[in-house]
């Protein structure tokens, strides 16, 4: 397969005391009409990556190509090919729709019609109406056809839909299937892992700088071992210290592990698990507060890897 | 693929112009200022300064045998406004700054002025009446002598100050115009986001320097046209001379606009720097009065600044007929700021937050 990007051993060390390292040693390929997610937690080197790929930031040490180009040489050439949204970009409040596409249609050499750039992101009704008119989901979606109306082959999106709406979330999903369905790639950052595993061929979990598991969805949680979740508390979880080590000698049992006010166990067969559970639990006078299951996800792939969850106050500093 | 005939495809260039412009003109309190203010400036300085009230000259007599002959000798000029007032209070009201002089006829020979030669009032003050005291004791003038008056258009201070409103108006509309929109647009990303574009940053940084140059030349010309029909400033030079030099002037003030935002983060340091870069030129460069009274050792240093130069040779079209021919260095200097700030704000341009 013919690779769009590709990265070697990519470190990022921004100045300062003391210097924040925050790519430390990062390989990626992306081959061609893939949907590429990079996934990880606030502060994880996500934006600092996808960055350095769009040709912002210069790395500190590594090498990056983008289609056989690269950034030193080839800079020009690259960007009549990609398009980039970034993480939070506030357009020009009084044009309107369609002037701030014809203006960013003006950069490319070739590409989409204005109209056919409103069209697939839904704007059409809203040709004529100012930027600072726009909801948020329909500024995200011109912030995106923006980066649609050069045609490009590459697609970069960092945190396309964090901040917006369920409905909008949807939206936007379908704004990136639809590029996807032309045979196009797509390299995004989110970190919500829905969002991975419903829109990505392949997926890098990226922590502290580094790329920690890579597969796709479905590969990463099948190295679970397991692949539901049994999630429950009891009412006196939290006095209780050591009382659950009898979980894992439990059969069908992979892993547990325990949160402050939480357990979470991923099993392969719930249905050998859960009477058994529930039969035990009430042998030791423990009353069930709460109890969920549920198929394994990349939120439990990060929790297992790191111990931490994906969306809670993770960031390090 | 063509877009629908009414949105035709203009240039990377024209588009940013034509963003900028429409940017601008549906902020209608940025027209107001852009448009009006100046006016308003003019409005005020030239009533504050158009007929200014002849100055009176407050003398004090000290009460004495005399002071009604001196009083009498001096009655002859409708300026002096004459008071008497014992010795103590003639030198309180001295030391306080509410006379210009006191008379003191100290025996029936001599009389004694007092007054104070840091003002130059007093000295004024003095030679006045001193003038009038000599005349009424049977002075005559050797040399017979006619003054007159002049006070023809080209000469009064409107006409001196309009010229320097235009320089002050090119320098802060192209410094805060230019400089600001830099940098809330590097603020908001936006900059990021047409780096990641193949835009041309030149494209990007004409684009600004022009829209400005299009707004600033209708704004420039009005004013003159305002203060011609208000205040009767008249342009002695071509026309086409006073378009050419509010375009290289404003084209020179934007380029150090974008020099000075090339790097700044934030709105308060941009307006910091900005302030930095004009106090020396408002106070020095000849606006409200000629920089010829810091002295000759400061000279050559206030023709080194950009607004110099511009102030000089409106001036000297507007209020001297001169030719922009004739003012070849002045014209020069504005061209190379011009270019040179642009060169260097385009290296060292950040496009990054």
């Amino acid at each position: 397969m013919e690779q769009a990007i590709t990265c070697r051993n990519l470190h990022k060390t921004y100045p300062g005391k003391p210097p924040v390292e925050a790519v430390r040693g990062i390989d990626l390929t992306i081959y061609r009409s893939e949907c590429f997610g990079v996934l990880g937690p606030n502060g994880a080197g996500k934006t600092t990556t996808i960055e350095i790929l769009e040709g912002l930031l210069p790395a500190s040490s590594g090498e990056v190509e983008i289609f056989g180009f690269n950034w030193q040489r080839h800079a020009f050439q690259i960007r009549q090919l990609i398009g980039v949204s970034l993480q939070e970009t506030q357009l020009s409040e009084r044009l309107s729709v369609r002037e701030t596409l014809q203006l960013f249609r003006s950069f490319y050499q070739d590409g989409l019609t204005v109209d056919q750039a409103m069209q697939r992101v839904s704007l059409t009704e809203k040709s004529a109406s100012w930027v600072k008119k726009l909801s948020g989901g329909q500024k995200q979606r011109l912030a995106v056809a923006c980066s649609l109306v050069g045609d490009p082959d590459l697609l970069f999106l960092d945190e396309p839909t964090t901040g917006l709406d369920p409905a909008s979330r949807r939206q936007m999903w379908e704004i990136i299937r639809d590029f996807r369905e032309r045979q196009k790639t797509v390299m995004i950052t989110t970190h919500y892992m829905e969002e991975a595993e419903r829109l990505c061929d392949r997926v890098a979990i990226v922590d502290h700088g580094k790329v920690i598991a890579l597969g796709t969805p479905r590969e990463l949680i099948a190295s679970l071992g397991a692949e539901h979740v049994i999630e429950f508390t009891t009412e006196n979880l939290t006095n209780h210290e050591a009382d659950f080590e009898w979980l894992e000698d439990m059969p069908s049992v992979d892993h547990v592990d325990r949160d402050a006010d939480s357990l979470r166990m991923t099993v392969s067969q719930p249905h050998v698990v859960l009477p058994e559970l529930i039969e035990q639990l009430s042998r030791r006078d423990q009353k069930l507060a709460s109890l969920t299951t549920r198929h394994a996800s990349l939120e439990d792939v990060f929790v297992n890897l790191t111990g931490r969850h994906l969306t809670a106050d993770s960031e390090q500093s | 693929m063509n877009d629908r005939p009414h949105s035709p495809r203009l240039s990377p260039l024209a588009n940013l112009i034509l963003a900028r412009l429409r940017e601008f003109y549906r902020q209608p309190e940025a027209v107001f200022w852009v448009y009006f203010f100046p006016l308003l400036m003019v409005v005020a300085l030239g009533i504050a300064f158009r007929n200014k009230p002849i100055e009176k000259i407050t003398v004090d007599v000290v009460q004495s045998d005399r002071a009604e002959e001196i009083a009498e000798s001096l009655a002859t000029d409708a300026r002096i406004k004459l008071e008497m007032y014992t010795l103590d209070e003639c030198r309180n009201r001295l030391r306080t700054g509410k006379s210009d002089v006191y008379v003191y006829p100290h025996n029936a020979q001599a009389i004694e002025y007092f007054i104070d030669p840091t003002r130059p009032g007093s000295i004024v003050a003095r030679d006045t009446v001193n003038r009038l005291i000599q005349v009424a004791a049977g002075r005559a003038d050797p040399v017979p002598t006619v003054i007159n008056e002049v006070n023809e258009p080209g000469g009064r201070y409107i006409d001196f100050l309009v010229p320097g409103l235009i320089g002050m108006g090119l320098m802060g509309g192209g410094l805060w115009g230019v400089g600001f929109a830099i940098v809330d647009m590097r603020i908001r990303k936006l900059l990021k986001r047409f780096l990641a574009t193949p835009m041309r940053k030149s494209h990007f940084l004409i684009g600004v320097m022009a829209s400005r140059l299009v707004f600033m030349i209708p704004e420039m010309i009005l004013l003159i046209v305002f203060s011609h029909y208000v205040f009767g400033v008249e342009i002695y030079g071509s026309w086409l001379d006073i378009v050419i030099l509010v375009f290289l002037g404003a084209m020179q003030f934007s380029g150090i606009g974008l020099l000075v935002a090339c790097r700044a983060k934030t709105l308060e340091s941009v307006s910091g720097l900005m302030n930095l870069v004009m106090l020396p030129m408002w106070t020095m460069c000849g606006i409200f009065f000629s920089y010829e009274r810091f002295g000759p050792s400061f000279e050559p240093f206030i023709k080194l600044l950009p607004l110099t130069p511009l102030i000089d040779a409106l001036r000297a079209v507007m209020l001297e007929g001169a030719s922009l021919v004739s003012l070849w260095p002045e014209v020069l200097s504005i061209t190379i700021w011009g270019l040179v700030t642009f060169a260097l704000a385009l290296k060292w341009f950040r496009w990054h937050d």
